[in-house]
């Protein structure tokens, strides 16, 4: 099942969440990247239904595009997120986006901020959170071990533990985890977790790029 | 003498207004001589249609399969039509030729896969004809994934594999009626898709001949139609490589049984002898 979690540190905000793409007991896949780069200082990892999650985050990331090339200055952290709810709250009433965010982003000004944004349109500024089943694991060994000046060495080894326990208690557990960082240098891939190595696929993706 | 003119075509034989009957009952179908028919009543007509789609979705009795390796694309699929427990067909073509160097694959509602790979087809040669080059296969995915998404909790029911081979090489994309779109190398959609993966995880390597991909998709469908009662007929293999699609073979799931497991000859174990006549 799901597992999307986030925390923000000294001056930076990590985002992990699975690589598993499950309908019903299939796992399509299990290289399946749910933390979209926004923009150049924004992550956003999704969870929920894959249509709408996929359609949601490219009209997430499209609109902050657009409104970078009119205004020459990207949307801060605070107003994408306040952007990213009031369209999960317009859709609530029509046609419903079955999507959870967790929203992490670097502004010189506040620095790294993360915000919860659920399908029914919640948002709260947090500076931790988690969504799916694996959250019921990782929100109280995150309330435990987090504080919150922590290093990006010290973030990490948390999402590690938090990746842990998710493996060893959830039933239904993802095999496979990307975790990714944004803070005054960008937004980038920090590392994968990765228990189900498909070596055939990953040359396979490789030999594509080459022939790219 | 009068002329008179038959206007009789004009009369209603379904209702006709004969006057408040005192119950409110304005239009009655029990007017004399004029014939009426029932028309079918549901009390609940919402979620006799929600029951109706929850009946066809994720009933993809079928078995498909396409994977990327260095050669190309194999796609692979069997041609058994079903109607519940019925076998309405052994032999409908469930890949899709959508121009030379694109295929489709069909699981679920027929009609829907027919109709919407007929669809990208069209709307992938007006790309070609406005552009001056072929569309992507990470294109032409795109196309079909957002109609399906923009159709999506209506009551179409698609499983689809894009496969082909575009200007940045080989190109795989399953695309269903959920919305879902995902790029991948490995994929197997429609009801014996679970037996299908078995063969396929295990027997997949990037490096291989064309003769040996076929002959393990070949494989993985004729597995998954031993055990799936939805799937059977014959299987199709087809291969896309630069040179576009060609077919490697079609066979009967039958002959491949007795082909992968050939009549052994059992021993006779015990031979009846004649008993012995009452009279001797």
């Amino acid at each position: 099942m799901e597992c999307v979690l986030g925390l923000v540190g000294r001056d930076f905000a990590v985002v992990a969440a699975d690589t598993s793409a499950v309908q019903s007991i299939l796992v399509h896949k299990t290289d399946e990247d749910k933390v979209m780069v926004l923009d150049s200082h924004k992550l956003m990892g999704a969870s929920g239904e894959p249509g709408d999650r996929v359609q949601f985050t490219e009209y997430i990331q499209k609109n902050l595009h657009l409104y970078q090339f009119r205004n020459t200055i990207p949307l801060s952290t605070a107003a994408t997120a306040n952007f990213t709810r009031g369209e999960l709250a317009t859709a609530l009433r029509k046609n419903p986006y079955m999507v959870n965010v967790i929203l992490g982003g670097y502004d010189k000004d506040v620095g790294a901020s993360l915000y919860y944004i659920d399908y029914i349109a919640t948002l709260h500024k947090i500076d931790k959170g988690a969504f799916g089943y694996g959250s019921y694991f990782c929100l109280s060994l995150m309330d435990k071990l987090y504080h919150p000046d922590m290093t990006l060495e010290e973030a990490v080894d948390l999402v590690d533990k938090c990746i842990k326990e998710i493996r060893l208690r959830l039933v239904v557990a993802p095999q496979n985890f990307v975790i990714k960082v944004v803070d005054k240098d960008g937004a980038r891939e920090l590392a994968r977790r990765e228990l189900v190595g498909d070596s055939a696929s990953a040359e396979a993706a490789a030999a594509t790029t080459v022939a790219a | 003498m009068a002329m008179k003119l038959d206007m009789s075509a004009l009369e209603t034989n379904f209702a006709v207004p004969c006057g408040d009957d005192g119950d409110g009952m304005y239009f009655s179908a029990e007017a004399p001589d004029v014939p009426s028919m029932v028309l079918p009543t549901c009390a609940d007509f919402d979620g006799f249609q929600a029951a109706t789609k929850d009946m066809v979705k994720n009933k993809k009795g079928t078995t498909t399969l396409a994977f990327i390796f260095d050669k190309g694309v194999i796609v692979a699929a069997d041609s058994r039509a079903s109607m519940g427990g019925y076998i309405s067909s052994q032999t409908v073509r469930k890949i899709i030729e959508i121009n030379p160097y694109m295929l489709g694959t069909m699981a679920g509602g027929a009609a829907d896969c027919q109709f919407w790979h007929r669809n990208l087809g069209n709307k992938c040669r007006l790309h070609e004809l406005s552009n001056k080059r072929r569309i992507s296969i990470a294109g032409a995915s795109k196309l079909l994934a957002n109609i399906l998404y923009s159709y999506r909790g209506m009551g179409l029911s698609i499983g689809t594999m894009i496969a082909g081979w575009d200007e940045k090489g080989p190109g795989l994309y399953y695309v269903d009626s959920e919305g879902a779109r995902l790029v991948g190398n490995r994929f197997s959609v429609g009801s014996g898709s679970l037996y299908a993966y078995g063969i396929l995880d295990e027997g997949y390597r990037f490096n291989m001949s064309v003769e040996e991909a076929g002959e393990l998709a070949r494989r993985a469908i004729y597995g998954a139609t031993f055990r799936d009662a939805a799937s059977g007929g014959c299987v199709s293999v087809y291969h896309v490589g630069p040179d576009g699609w060609k077919k490697l073979s079609g066979d009967d799931v039958g002959e491949l049984h007795y082909h992968y497991y050939p009549v052994q000859k059992t021993p006779v174990e015990q031979e009846m002898t004649d008993a012995p006549s009452a009279s001797a």
